[in-house]
């Protein structure tokens, strides 16, 4: 039955109006990735994006309405629960994570419940500014103090979860979507998920633009600083068992 | 002056029960406006209860006393009203997760099945 899954690693694809890059991204994950599922969670999209993920061969979920990264992921996550997945991995549609590190990140996954796929200082072909980058020192200050670990790159949406961290993700992932990469990943720290990070290289996009717009950038700033304190302030989960 | 103020809440009461009795009102939010209503009315009928309580309470001109509980209670209601709203859009994200994930195993069962389906042979 294909409802049980072909592999036991899901790639989790979130997309909006990502027409331009998404077949040949998906088409790279199946080519020059692992043994995988790839799911694309297309977020309300008023391109081609579904149909173009489905030809290059991911399975697709259409969301009614726009619901944001956070609303998608969560999405990705139930799926992978629900149908069996040993784990999942956060990959963008627009191409800049390199299909061919993939395996490298999951392989984190052998001392830690959540990896991090992250851009390095001494790696340079990505280079982040602006209040992005601001929010990146401060919030990964914190959140290595947090979690225990030395994080650099805590906003990088390359990431994968074993089935506890999916589990706790499902159970826990912000219903308010602020901030969502931080939100999560402090909530699933509390709750006892431990965290590692992998180098990875971060390529330009593929096509299409991005989201993020310079004032978006600054409101991303104040919302991820809020979602930080308001995380670190909320009582804490307890660990979702098996 | 009383008589205005009371015919006007009785208007409300009347259209908040009429509407309750219609279904296009949840009964938790008429309540609260049955509430408010019947304390307004309480007010206007003895409004000596007003002059009494801004002297308790030490406001001089008692009018302000009616503006301050006025405002509150408004406070209070939209307040209530929001985190209504934000619960209910949570169950509406919930909802269409469920549905997507739904629809998107819907048609992997569909490929399954075979592409034209004969009718069963009677045993
Ligand atoms: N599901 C969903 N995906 C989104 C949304 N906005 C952006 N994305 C996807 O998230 C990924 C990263 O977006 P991008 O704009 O490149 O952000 P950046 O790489 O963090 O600067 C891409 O795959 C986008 O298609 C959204 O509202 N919903
Ligand atoms: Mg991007």
């Amino acid at each position: 039955m294909t409802l049980t899954p072909r592999s036991k690693t899901l790639v989790i694809m979130p997309a909006w109006n990502e027409a331009e890059s998404v077949f040949s991204t998906v088409q790279e994950v199946l080519e020059h990735g692992p043994d995988c599922d790839v799911l694309v969670v297309d977020d309300g999209s008023t391109d081609a994006t579904a149909r173009l993920a489905a030809e290059a061969g991911a399975r697709v979920i259409r969301l009614p309405f726009n619901m944001g990264v956070g609303g998608a992921m969560r999405t990705g996550f139930k799926y992978a629960l629900q149908h069996g997945y040993e784990q999942a991995i956060q990959v963008d549609a627009d191409g800049q994570h390199d299909p061919r590190e993939i395996q490298r990140v999951l392989d984190g996954l052998a001392n830690a419940d959540i990896v991090i796929g992250s851009r390095f200082e001494d790696r340079k072909e990505y280079e982040v500014k602006g209040p992005r980058k601001w929010a990146m020192v401060v919030l990964g200050g914190v959140l290595s103090r947090i979690s225990g670990t030395r994080l650099t790159d805590v906003t990088s949406g390359f990431r994968a979860a074993n089935r506890r961290a999916i589990r706790q993700y499902v159970a826990h992932y912000p219903a308010e979507y602020l901030g969502d990469t931080i939100d999560s990943l402090v909530v699933a720290v509390r709750s006892g998920c431990t965290v590692a990070q992998v180098p990875v290289n971060m390529r330009a996009r593929q096509g299409g633009t991005p989201s993020h717009h310079p004032v978006k950038a600054a409101v991303y700033l104040v919302r991820s600083g809020l979602a930080l304190v308001f995380a670190l302030t909320r009582k804490k989960s307890s660990p979702v068992g098996d | 002056m009383t008589i205005v103020a009371v015919l006007f809440v009785v208007v409300v009461l009347v259209f908040v029960i009429e509407m309750l009795r219609r279904q296009k009102i949840r009964e938790k939010y008429a309540v609260l406006w049955i509430v408010i209503g019947i304390g307004t009315l309480v007010l206007a009928a003895f409004p000596d209860l007003l002059f009494w309580a801004a002297r308790v309470i030490g406001v001089q001109v008692p009018s302000n006393l009616l503006f301050a509980i006025a405002l509150i209670l408004l406070l209070g209601v939209t307040l209530h009203l929001s985190r209504e709203v934000s619960s209910s859009e949570d169950e509406i994200r919930s909802l269409a997760e469920e549905v997507a994930i739904l629809r998107a195993d819907l048609r992997d069962v569909q490929g399954q099945l075979p592409a034209e389906r004969e009718p069963r042979p009677r045993p």
